[in-house]
């Protein structure tokens, strides 16, 4: 008895942590299904009667800028990825590979960068923005993603501590110069770190929402296309539910392929 | 970029990368013409010997000084544009009145900081803080707790653990929404406190004694699964045999978490406490999407970036940020000063 109670408990609480997680969302899936009729006569917690109509999510994609936003998100996230592995590579090599006056200096300087919460100083930022004449341009979407990544920074700094220094010595006497060294050893053999930063920088970019709020009015992003269901389909649950959806859907899917990754990855640059 | 003028700067700007071949290509036509020409080997060496004292090391010098800068230089351009100067524009502003247009008119001193310090309407929204800040401690209790159920051996563990872990990675706005729909009146909610008797909920949302506890609740869901998989993951890197010495010597459950899971994670525990402080006070995304800050639920960054952006008092809203910050790195600091020996260059 005294043995059993352990495990019952256990199981028990586990089972209700997954309800608390998995019904609020169950409904909105629920939702997304039901016609707007059916939605007004049924309640939240009954299923569609069909789960096949799809009526909603075309909805959401055609009169929500849905297309838009996913099209506007991926072309902000692949080049900002890019450049953020590149710049932030090449930083961490310089700072692991090289003594240099102002090393220390610099490495404080992304320490206390970390510090300042980002969502605040967008009040001067924004004057930089507009400054750039980038106000209401990708460009300035992309320059912020690649600014604020100091996180990046310090995996791979971390990760090539790792890499023996003798592999660059031993290139060096081959006649390499540090820019070789750089690109055709240490970047690839960065690849897990940069498999990392992608996807814990992926995810943050994808569901980033205040940036593109304040900096790309008049374009759609994932979020931002989101957000503005709220006016045109306020009183259409539905709809909204069915871009929620859409929204979630592609974030379960990155989940169930690349768990054990971003496991991986939060705990390394968890420690934001 | 100021390094590069003291030395031969474009010699030494382009010679880092293609200088060895330069003098390859250089030095590889006089070559077969040496032969020829009596005394050719020897004028070859002293030419070359000339040629590398001119250019050579110096040049190669001032290349090796340059390149870390280089490296380095886009990351710090980067850091010093988006980040440090906003950070001092923000100090220079907070003590001006400016609007955000055009040019900054007076200087008012510290009026803008008394004012945050003043004005009720600026001073309550400390006390939302204070939701999201209850709202942390339970998000790691709960955390802890299912981390260590966790790291014992559980069927289908890797489904709960993503059950757990997956809504920390649902986009903010998805998240706002689910919850808006949830704490709908006859919502989900209200229809399932209804099956345990619960006949007359509250406005979840609209009543202003509630809509805080409401939306710290939401909040609690979406980030429980971080302070998750980080407790998870350190107790997982505690040494099994620890566990199983422990049983032998009988141990209870209990027993194995306050004398072995407890420490094993102190470090990590202690991080996320500093975390909750500065996270509960710059609470943004979720009551701005879901209620925009209204019925007493604006937070002190809604009420920042409204000074800012819609009341167009950028002097305050500038002093309203830099009072944050010095909150922030107060708390950092504290805490560093309570656990000095933590981990803390990846902080």
């Amino acid at each position: 008895m005294t043995r059993v109670a352990p495990g019952v408990l256990k199981y028990a609480s586990l089972i209700i942590a997954a309800i608390v997680v998995l019904l609020p969302l169950s409904v909105v899936l629920f939702a997304s299904f039901k016609t707007s009729g059916e939605y007004s006569t049924t309640g939240p917690l009954s299923p569609p009667a069909n789960w096949f109509n799809l009526e909603n999510f075309s909805t959401a994609f055609r009169q929500g800028g849905m297309v838009e936003g996913f099209v506007n998100t991926t072309i902000v996230l692949v080049i900002s990825l890019v450049g953020t592995i590149l710049i932030g590579t090449m930083a961490a090599y310089a700072i692991d590979r090289f003594a240099f006056r102002g090393r220390k200096l610099i490495m404080g300087l992304f320490l206390v960068a970390t510090l300042i919460p980002s969502v605040t100083s967008q009040v001067a930022t924004f004057q930089i923005i507009s400054g750039l004449g980038l106000f209401n341009t990708k460009a300035a979407l992309v320059l912020l993603f690649l600014g604020t990544d100091i996180i990046a920074i310090y995996i791979f700094m971390q990760f090539m501590a790792g890499i023996p220094v003798s592999l660059d010595e031993a290139a060096m006497i081959d006649g390499a110069n540090r820019w070789t060294i750089y690109w055709r050893v240490i970047l690839p053999l960065l690849k897990p770190a940069i498999a990392t930063v992608v996807i814990i920088k992926g995810i943050a970019i994808y569901n980033e929402f205040y940036l593109p709020f304040l900096y790309l009015p008049s374009e759609g992003m994932i979020s931002t296309s989101l957000f503005n269901f709220k006016g045109p389909f306020g009183a259409q649950w539905e709809v909204i539910a069915a871009g929620t959806i859409l929204v979630i859907l592609p974030t379960l899917v990155a989940f169930l392929f690349l768990q054990r990754w971003i496991y991986k990855g939060l705990t390394a640059g968890a420690v934001k | 970029m100021s390094v590069s003028t003291t030395g031969p700067d474009p010699v030494g700007l382009s010679g880092p990368l293609h200088g060895v071949a330069v003098l390859d290509e250089r030095g590889r036509p006089r070559g077969p013409g040496g032969p020829g020409a009596p005394g050719g080997p020897g004028r070859s060496q002293r030419r070359a010997a000339r040629r590398g004292r001119r250019e050579g090391p110096a040049g190669r010098r001032v290349l090796s000084r340059l390149t870390p800068y280089l490296f380095v230089s886009a990351a710090v351009g980067l850091l010093l544009l988006l980040t440090y100067l906003p950070a001092a524009n923000m100090l220079w502003y907070s003590i001006t009145d400016w609007n955000g247009l055009g040019p900054v008119e007076n200087v008012v001193g510290l009026d803008n900081y008394v004012e945050v310090f003043t004005n009720p309407r600026i001073l309550s929204v400390f006390g939302v803080s204070l939701y999201y800040f209850v709202g942390a401690f339970l998000q790691m209790a709960l955390a802890l707790y299912f981390a260590t159920l966790l790291s014992f051996s559980t069927r289908f563990s890797n489904f709960f653990r993503g059950v757990i872990f997956f809504p920390y990675l649902i986009n903010g706005v998805a998240i706002g929404f689910v919850f808006l729909y949830l704490f709908q009146p006859g919502g989900t909610l209200d229809t399932v406190l209804g099956w345990f008797g619960m006949t007359d909920p509250p406005q979840w949302l609209g009543d202003a004694d509630i809509a805080n506890y409401s939306l710290a609740g939401t909040s609690v869901w979406r980030y429980t699964g971080l302070n998750f998989v980080l407790f998870l993951g350190a107790i997982q890197s505690i040494p099994n045999d620890l566990y199983e010495a422990a049983e032998l010597d009988g141990a209870s459950r209990w027993q194995q978490f306050t004398n072995i899971i407890f420490p094993g994670i102190r470090r990590i525990i202690g991080l996320s406490f500093i975390l909750a402080v500065s996270g509960s006070l710059s609470v943004f995304e979720i009551p701005f999407i879901m209620t925009g800050g209204a019925n007493g639920t604006a937070t002190f960054v809604i009420q920042t970036l409204q000074t800012a952006f819609s009341y167009r008092q950028v002097g305050l809203a500038s002093a309203m940020a830099v009072v944050l910050l010095a909150i922030v790195l107060v708390v950092t600091w504290i805490q560093r000063k309570l656990f000095p020996d933590e981990k803390v260059d990846l902080t």
